[in-house]
C-alpha cells in the first residue's frame, strides 16, 4: 500500500483553523475569567491567517490524499465565503458572550472546528470525506445551538436538531453505502464513470442518490425537510442563528451542487425535477409562512428557507450559469443575512428578550443609524436593485429562463413579491410605528461595527458592482463542472 | 460641448441623488437648512435639464445626449441613457415638480432630512426611468424608486398611511417582476437570434424591425403581456386602479403632486416606450381590449370621483379618468392620438400637480380635506380661489388651457379609427367637467357656513412661488402648444412607422384567439 504524499499547503486554512481551535481549548483554562475575550480575538486571528493560507492552498490546485481532496475555483470560492461567515460570526459573537454570561471560549473552538467541517466539505472529492465534513460541522454546531445551556429553547433547539440531524446523516450514509455497492467506489469521480458503463443495477443508484438528495435537503432546510428550521433557528444564541442560517447552509449547496453535477451527471433529468419541485415548494412555503410569523428569529428562519428555494431554482437550471449563479447568492446572501443577524443580535438584549418584530417599532426614531442598516439589509433580502439580493436574484432567474424554467422563474418572482411584505413590514415597524421600547440603553460594540460595516459594504459592492465578483463565481461554476 | 451633451443626462439625473448623499451629513437639528438645501439642489437639477431643450433637435427621431458605457460587460449590460421627442418633456416635468413638491413640503415638521433625503432620490430615479435606454438599467431605476415613495407614504403619510404604502409597493411590485422575467426571456431570444447578448434597448429593437428576431405569437404575447401588466398597474388603467386613491389620499401633499404628476406617466411613458415598438403586433392584437379598458376607466373614474366627499380622493379619481385619455390615445397608434397622449400626460402632470398642491394648501390650514367642511373660500381667500378656478378649468379641458389640447388630440385619433369609443370618451370630457366644477362651487363659491372657515389666510408667498409657474404653464401649453408638440413630431412618426400595422398581424391573429 502507498503513502498517498503529503501536501499540507492544499489543506492549509482547514489545518490552520483547526489548530487554532484545539489551541484556544487549551489556553483556556490558563485565561483569566475577565478576559477570555481575548481568545475570540485569537479565533478571529486564526479565521484571518486561514484566509491568507487559501494563497498557498491555490497554488496547488489538483487532486490529493488519493483523490479524496480537490482544490479547485470552487472550492477556493467556498473557502472565501465560509471563513468570511466565520470571522463575521466571531465579531457579532464577542459582545454577545460577554452579555449573556456565557463567556465560555469553547464557543470559538466550536465554531472554527464547525467552519473546518464546511471546508471540507466544499473541497471533498470523496463521499466519504464529504461524510466527514459534514459530521464536523454538524456535531459543532448541535453544541453551538444549545450554548445557553440553562436556556429551555436553546435546549430545545440543540436536541431537535441534533435527533433529525443525525437522522439526515444516517440517510446519506446509507446513500453512500448503496452507492459502493452499485459502482464499487465512493469518488465522485470513478462514480460517474462507472454510471456511463451499463452494466450496473441503476435501481440501486437511483435509490442511492435519492437518500443523498433527502439528507442534502435536510441539510440545506428545503420543503418539505425544513420543519426544524424555525424551532432551532429560534433557540439558538442569535449569531449562531446568524451562522447556521447561512454557513451549513452553503456547505450543504457547495456538497449538493459537487456531488450531483460531478458523480450524477448521468441521470441529471431524474434528479433535476426533483430539484425543480423542491425548489417550487420551497419558495412559496418559506415566504407564505414568514408572513405570518411574530419573532424576527422565526421570521428569518422562514426567509432562510425561501433562500434556499432561490439556490435551489439556480441549482435546477443545471447550467453553468446556474451554478455561477448559485455561488453568487450565497455570497451575497451570507453577508446580508449575517448583517441583519448582527443588527437583530445588537436589539435582542439579555436572554432573547427582544425578538419580536413589535419591539422593532420607532427603532428609526432612536438609532438611525442600525435602523438604515437593517433596511439596508433588508432591501437587500427583499431584492430591491443596487443590493447584493438584486444582483443575486437577478442572475438566478437569468440562468433559470436560460434553461427554460419559464414557470418556476414565474413561481420564484411572485413569491419575491411576497416576500417584500414581510421584509417591509419591519421597516414599518422601524420607521413607521411610534417607539414601545427604549432604545437608549443600546451598546453598539467596535467588533459589531466592525462586522456591520463589512455585510453592508459587501452588499452594496456586490449590488452596484458584482461584474468581478460574478466572472469569479463563474470561473468556479465552471470547474465544478467538467 | 460634446462632454456635456454626452453627460448632461447622468449629469441631470445622478444631481438629486448626490444631493441626498450630502443631505446625510447634515446635522438634524438644522431642519431649515435641509429643507432650503434640498431645494437648492432640485433647482439646480432642473436648471441642468433646461440645457436639453435649449439643444435638442426637433428634427431628428432617434435618441439625442447619448452616454453610452459598460456596467456588467460579461452580461451585456450597459450604462446607456438617451432621450428623444417623447421623453424630454417628461424629463423636463420631473424636474420641474420637484422643486415645486419640496417648496409644498415647507411646513413637513417630523424628521425633515430624511423627508428631503427621500424626495432628491425619487427624482433620481424618475428621471432614470425617463432616460434609460439599457433594460436592465430601466428595471433598476423603475424598482429603485418604489423605496423613496414607499417611505414618503409610509413615514409622513396619514391615517392609513402604512396600509396604503404597503399597498403601493406590493401592487407594483407585483407587476414590474413579471416584466423583470420577459425582459430576460428578450435578453435571450434576441441573444439566440442575433448572437449578441445585450440588454440594450436600441439593438434588441433593431433586431425585432431588421427581422432577425421573430417571436413566435405566444411568445410576444407573454412578453407583452408581462409588460403591460408593469405598465397598466402603474397607469393605472382599469381594473388595476386600486392602489392609486389609497397611495393619493394618505400621501403628503408633495408624494401625491409626484406620484400623480409623473410617477403615473412612466406607466404609459412605459407603453410607448417598450409595449409599441417591440411588440407591434401583440399592440395592435390587444389595442380593443386596452381602449375598451381605458374607455371603461374614462367614464367609470368619472362617475366615482363625483361622489367623493374627500377632495385628495376627488383628483385621485380623476386622474384615473384621464389617463385612460392618454392610454385611450397611445393605442389608437395615430399621430394625433399619440402626441395627444403625450401631451396629455404634461398637461395632465401640471394641472393635476397643481390641484393636488391647491388641496394641499387648505389642507395644512384646516387638516381636513372633506368638501362639506368648506364653502365661500372666496370670501377669504381671493387669489386662492383664482388659482383654484383656473386650474379647475385647465382639468377640464377649456380650450385656451393646457388640458384642452391633449383631449382634444386624443379625441381626434380615436375618432379615425373607432367612433363609439371616441363618443363615449369625450362623454367623459363633459363628466370631468361636472365634478369639478361641483367640487369648486362646494369648496370657493357660496357664503361662508363653517364657522372655522373665517379666519383662513390668503397664499403666502412660498405658496405663491409653488403655483405660478404651473399656471403659467397651463396657458402656456394651452396657447402655444406647438412649441411642445413640435419636438415630438419626429419621434412619434419614427414610434407609428415601428408600430405600423402591418398584413402579418391579421395573418397570425385568429389563431391567437383562445
Amino acid at each position: 500500500m502507498n503513502i498517498p504524499p503529503v501536501n499540507i499547503s492544499s489543506i492549509l486554512p482547514a489545518a490552520v483553523l483547526s489548530i487554532v481551535g484545539i489551541a484556544v481549548m487549551v489556553a483556556e483554562p490558563f485565561v483569566d475569567r475577565s478576559k477570555k475575550t481575548l481568545l475570540g480575538w485569537l479565533a478571529l486571528a486564526g479565521v484571518m491567517a486561514a484566509m491568507l493560507a487559501i494563497y498557498p492552498m491555490s497554488e496547488n490546485r489538483g487532486q490529493w490524499y488519493s483523490n479524496l481532496w480537490i482544490v479547485d475555483d470552487y472550492n477556493i470560492f467556498f473557502h472565501v465565503i465560509f471563513l468570511l461567515i466565520a470571522g463575521i460570526t466571531i465579531l457579532t459573537s464577542l459582545d454577545f458572550l460577554e452579555r449573556e454570561e456565557i463567556n465560555h471560549p469553547e464557543f470559538y473552538s466550536l465554531l472554527l472546528f464547525a467552519t473546518a467541517g464546511m471546508l471540507m466539505m466544499s473541497g471533498a472529492n470523496e463521499l466519504i470525506m464529504v461524510f466527514i465534513g459534514l459530521e464536523v460541522l454538524s456535531i459543532a454546531t448541535y453544541v453551538l445551538a444549545g450554548f445557553r445551556r440553562t436556556d429551555l429553547k436553546s435546549n430545545e433547539s440543540a436536541l431537535k436538531y441534533f435527533l433529525l440531524g443525525s437522522f439526515s446523516s444516517a440517510f446519506f450514509l446509507y446513500g453512500v453505502a448503496l452507492v459502493f455497492g452499485a459502482t464499487g467506489s465512493t469518488n465522485l469521480i470513478e462514480i460517474a464513470e462507472a454510471l456511463r458503463s451499463s452494466s450496473l443495477q441503476i435501481t440501486l443508484v437511483y435509490l442511492a442518490a435519492a437518500l443523498m438528495l433527502i439528507a442534502l435537503c435536510f441539510k440545506v432546510a428545503v420543503a418539505p425537510f425544513h420543519i426544524w428550521t424555525p424551532d432551532v433557528y429560534e433557540g439558538a444564541p442569535t449569531p449562531v442563528t446568524g451562522f447556521m442560517s447561512v454557513g451549513p447552509k452553503a456547505a450543504g449547496f457547495a456538497v449538493f451542487i459537487r456531488v450531483f453535477m460531478t458523480a450524477f451527471p448521468q441521470i441529471q433529468d431524474r434528479w433535476i425535477s426533483i430539484i425543480w419541485m423542491v425548489a417550487a415548494l420551497t419558495m412559496i412555503l418559506g415566504n407564505v409562512i414568514a408572513v405570518s410569523q411574530t419573532n424576527i428569529k422565526r421570521m428569518l428562519a422562514y426567509s432562510s428557507i425561501a433562500h434556499a428555494g432561490y439556490i435551489a431554482v439556480a441549482f435546477a437550471s443545471g447550467s453553468r450559469r446556474g451554478v455561477s449563479a448559485a455561488l453568487f447568492y450565497m455570497l451575497a446572501y451570507a453577508l446580508t443575512n449575517l448583517g441583519a443577524f448582527a443588527v437583530v443580535t445588537i436589539l435582542s438584549r439579555s436572554e432573547d428578550k427582544l425578538t419580536n418584530i413589535s419591539d422593532y417599532a420607532g427603532l428609526a426614531a432612536k438609532r438611525p443609524g442600525l435602523a438604515a442598516l437593517l433596511t439596508i439589509f433588508l432591501l437587500s433580502l427583499a431584492g430591491i436593485p443596487g443590493t447584493a439580493g438584486f444582483s443575486g436574484k437577478f442572475f438566478i432567474f437569468r440562468s433559470s429562463v436560460e434553461s427554460g424554467l419559464l414557470s418556476l422563474t414565474v413561481i420564484g418572482v411572485i413569491t419575491t413579491v411576497v416576500s417584500f411584505y414581510y421584509y417591509l413590514y419591519i421597516v414599518v415597524q422601524m420607521y413607521m410605528r411610534e417607539p414601545g421600547e427604549e432604545f437608549s440603553d443600546l451598546r453598539v460594540p467596535a467588533s459589531l461595527k466592525i462586522a456591520l460595516l463589512i455585510a453592508a459594504i459587501g452588499t452594496l459592492y456586490l449590488g452596484l458592482l458584482p461584474t468581478r465578483v460574478l466572472d469569479w463565481s463563474t470561473t468556479a461554476a465552471l470547474t465544478a463542472l467538467r | 460641448m460634446d462632454f456635456i451633451n454626452s453627460n448632461i443626462l447622468t449629469i441631470v439625473t445622478f444631481t438629486p441623488a448626490l444631493g441626498a448623499l450630502l443631505l446625510l451629513f447634515f446635522p438634524r437639528s438644522r431642519a431649515k437648512t435641509a429643507r432650503n438645501f434640498a431645494l437648492i439642489i432640485s433647482i439646480l437639477a432642473f436648471l441642468f435639464s433646461l440645457h436639453l431643450v435649449a439643444h435638442f433637435d426637433s428634427n431628428a427621431s432617434g435618441f439625442q445626449y447619448r452616454t453610452d458605457r459598460a456596467w456588467i460587460p460579461s452580461f451585456g449590460i450597459g450604462y446607456q441613457l438617451g432621450i428623444d421627442g417623447i421623453s424630454l418633456f417628461l424629463v423636463l416635468l420631473t424636474t420641474l415638480l420637484t422643486p415645486l413638491a419640496i417648496l409644498a413640503s415647507t411646513r413637513i415638521r417630523d424628521r425633515v432630512k430624511e423627508y428631503f433625503l427621500f424626495m432628491l432620490l425619487l427624482e433620481t430615479g424618475v428621471v432614470g426611468v425617463f432616460c434609460s435606454l439599457d433594460l436592465f438599467l430601466f428595471y433598476v431605476f423603475w424598482e429603485v424608486m418604489l423605496v423613496p415613495m414607499y417611505f414618503l407614504i409610509g413615514v409622513w403619510g396619514g391615517e392609513r398611511r402604512i396600509y396604503a404604502a404597503m399597498k403601493f409597493v406590493l401592487y407594483t411590485m407585483a407587476g414590474s417582476v413579471l416584466m423583470l422575467v420577459a425582459i430576460i426571456a428578450l435578453y435571450f431570444l434576441n441573444g439566440k437570434a442575433t448572437g449578441a447578448y445585450t440588454f440594450s434597448y436600441e439593438l434588441i429593437l433593431a433586431a425585432i424591425h431588421g427581422g432577425k428576431l421573430v417571436l413566435e405569437p405566444a411568445t410576444e404575447r407573454f412578453l407583452f403581456l408581462a409588460f403591460f401588466v408593469a405598465f397598466a398597474i402603474k397607469v393605472p388603467l382599469f381594473p388595476f386602479h386600486t392602489w392609486l386613491p389609497d397611495a393619493h389620499v394618505e400621501a403628503p401633499t408633495a408624494g401625491s403632486v409626484l406620484l400623480a404628476g409623473v410617477l403615473l406617466k412612466m406607466g404609459t411613458y412605459g407603453m410607448l416606450r417598450f409595449s409599441l415598438p417591440l411588440f407591434p403586433n401583440m399592440s395592435h392584437l390587444f389595442a380593443p381590449f386596452i381602449t375598451l379598458l381605458a374607455v371603461v376607466g374614462i367614464i367609470y373614474g368619472a362617475l366615482v370621483a363625483m361622489v367623493q366627499p374627500d377632495m385628495k380622493k376627488l383628483v385621485a379619481y380623476s386622474s384615473v379618468s384621464h389617463m385612460g385619455f392618454i392610454v385611450l390615445g397611445i393605442f389608437s397608434f395615430t399621430p394625433q392620438g399619440v402626441e395627444g397622449a403625450i401631451f396629455q400626460m404634461l398637461s395632465h402632470g401640471v394641472s393635476t400637480g397643481a390641484l393636488f398642491l391647491l388641496v394641499g394648501v387648505i389642507y395644512e390650514r384646516r387638516h381636513t380635506r372633506l368638501i362639506e367642511e368648506f364653502g365661500g373660500l372666496a370670501h377669504r381667500m381671493p387669489l386662492y380661489a383664482a388659482f383654484f378656478l383656473i386650474v379647475t378649468l385647465s382639468s377640464i379641458g377649456l380650450p385656451g388651457m393646457n388640458g384642452f389640447v391633449g383631449e382634444f388630440l386624443v379625441l381626434l385619433g380615436t375618432f379615425g379609427v373607432n367612433k363609439p369609443r371616441g363618443v363615449v370618451a369625450a362623454a367623459g370630457v363633459i363628466l370631468s367637467a361636472v365634478y369639478m366644477l361641483w367640487m369648486f362651487q362646494r369648496v370657493i363659491w357660496g357664503e361662508i357656513t363653517n364657522e372655522k372657515n373665517r379666519t383662513l389666510t390668503d397664499l403666502v408667498s412660498y405658496e405663491k412661488a409653488m403655483l405660478i409657474p404651473l399656471l403659467f404653464l397651463i396657458f402656456w401649453m394651452g396657447i402655444y402648444s406647438n412649441h411642445f408638440l413640435r419636438p415630438m413630431d419626429a419621434s412619434v412618426a419614427r414610434l407609428l412607422s415601428q408600430t405600423g400595422k402591418r398584413e402579418i398581424q391579421y395573418a397570425v391573429a385568429p389563431a391567437l384567439q383562445p
